[in-house]
């Protein structure tokens, strides 16, 4: 389980990043925590000719509340459950946060090397889906802020082009009377889950529901969001009913694949189960706040 | 591949070498500084073994390569030790049984000693948790869990320091 050959290298900024990443294309990779790109060098399954570590980008690390989250692309999973900014800023996220791997992969890995990799069964694609987040990617040929909805295209891929550099995930600031949940279900504590929910639901004055978004991962080659179910939420009165068939609805717009871990129907199934308990639990917390 | 230079401070000696790019930290501590307690397991960051507390944090060394640990402060297994008296975490595991093959036991002393660098007041429930990224095929886990917990004790009551 060794890397194949490589030249490695280590930018200080973003500029000399993004100007490697120009000069050397796809024959280049970008290296961040390493904690899902390393496996893959070491199992061959990717062999860059090119390593560019952003590790020492001073200006890639940085957590801001502003209007809404700026997250720099190397800041590390830890920090997401750790930091009080990205509690207050996004409690959905730092919630989530602790569901990735293990404590030594948490001080590794990134939050823009997780959404870069665009693995499935990753957790934070799925929520920054639910969170309407972006991300900004910067290139030779400028800045753009690729929203979440736009940024999976498939197994592994998403929208950002060779060129380009993922340099912050954006998060819009939080709702007013808003509640978050997240569900996830896995075999042994720290797995790929089989099955994840990430769910926000808004509450307007006379408490009928503003607005919902519910994500789901490990149920499709990409994280995939319940727009059927949100569409139900949206203008509703919330009750158990309610949930139930939302997440009835949700779970029967998925089509998940077979595998080791468990088989189609079983997902399936367990998505609606985990969508209906994340939206009761989304909404109790949107009515304490 | 052309070889780089790194530097670094392991168990607080200054260490350098000459490495190609793609080779990990465990095979530059094991190979290149003949530092073996340091193990080698699944080589892709679901074992645990190989973990070693980088400037104050647990990290797999089998997931980062040595050129990035340039400039670090890294501590193995070899270097908890005092003058040839075992560290109080290592006793404790030791007291209570916490190892049998050994293999895994590097990887779960050193993510130990990175929580316990942080609080010792770690419930049950807790220490299972953090530890469960570091496997053990010997012990069914309970003389582990007992050990990491005697040592938080111990280091909580002034006995010892980490």
């Amino acid at each position: 389980v060794k890397p194949a050959p490589f030249e490695y290298h280590r930018p200080t900024s973003a500029d000399e990043a993004i100007a490697l990443l120009t000069e050397h294309g796809d024959e280049a990779k970008v290296l961040a925590g390493g904690q899902s790109l390393v496996p893959l060098l070491g199992l061959r399954l990717s062999r860059p000719a090119h390593l560019v570590d952003v590790n020492r980008i001073g200006e890639l690390s940085g957590v801001a509340n502003g209007d809404g989250l700026r997250l720099g692309a190397t800041v590390r999973h830890h920090t997401l459950e750790a930091s009080d900014t990205v509690r207050d800023g996004s409690p959905l996220l730092a919630a989530a946060a602790p569901f990735i791997g293990h404590r030594a992969i948490r001080n590794r890995g990134t939050i823009g090397g997780s959404v870069a990799h665009a693995d499935p069964a990753a957790e934070l694609p799925a929520v920054l889906l639910a969170l309407d987040a972006s991300v900004e990617a910067r290139s030779g040929r400028g800045t753009r802020v690729i929203p979440a909805n736009d940024l999976f295209t498939g197994f592994l891929s998403t929208s950002l082009d060779v060129d380009e550099l993922l340099t912050a995930v954006l998060i819009p600031p939080w709702p007013t009377r808003a509640g978050w949940s997240f569900h996830e279900f896995n075999r042994r504590s720290g797995d790929f889950a089989i099955v994840g929910v990430a769910a926000v639901v808004r509450l307007a004055a006379n408490g009928s529901i503003d607005g919902a978004r519910l994500a789901f991962l490990g149920v499709d080659s990409r994280p995939v969001r319940a727009e059927t179910a949100e569409a139900v939420l949206g203008g509703a009165n919330p009750s158990a009913d309610l949930w139930s068939e939302a997440a009835r609805q949700a779970a029967a717009e998925l089509s998940p694949t077979s595998d080791v871990h468990g088989s189609a129907t079983y997902r399936k199934h367990l998505a609606g189960v985990l969508a209906e308990r994340a939206l009761h639990d989304a909404h109790r917390r949107a009515s304490e706040d | 591949m052309q070889k780089q230079p790194v530097a670094m401070t392991v168990n607080g000696r200054s260490r350098d070498g000459l490495v190609e790019p793609r080779k990990s930290l465990a095979d530059f501590l094991r190979d290149d500084l003949l530092l073996t307690g340091t193990h080698v397991g699944c080589e892709h960051g679901a074992c645990g073994a190989c973990t070693v507390v980088i400037d104050g944090e647990a990290v797999r060394s089998c997931l980062l390569l040595a050129v990035q640990a340039d400039g670090t402060e890294v501590l193995t297994i070899e270097g908890l030790e005092r003058e040839g008296a075992m560290h109080p975490l290592q006793q404790a595991m030791r007291d209570r049984h916490g190892f049998q093959c050994g293999f895994c036991t590097p990887g779960f002393l050193m993510t130990a000693y990175a929580l316990l660098s942080e609080r010792t007041d770690f419930t049950e429930e807790e220490w299972r948790e953090e530890l469960s990224g570091n496997l053990c095929r010997c012990t069914g886990y309970q003389s582990i869990i007992a050990g990491v917990r005697l040592a938080a004790e111990r280091l909580t009551n002034g006995e010892g320091s980490l």
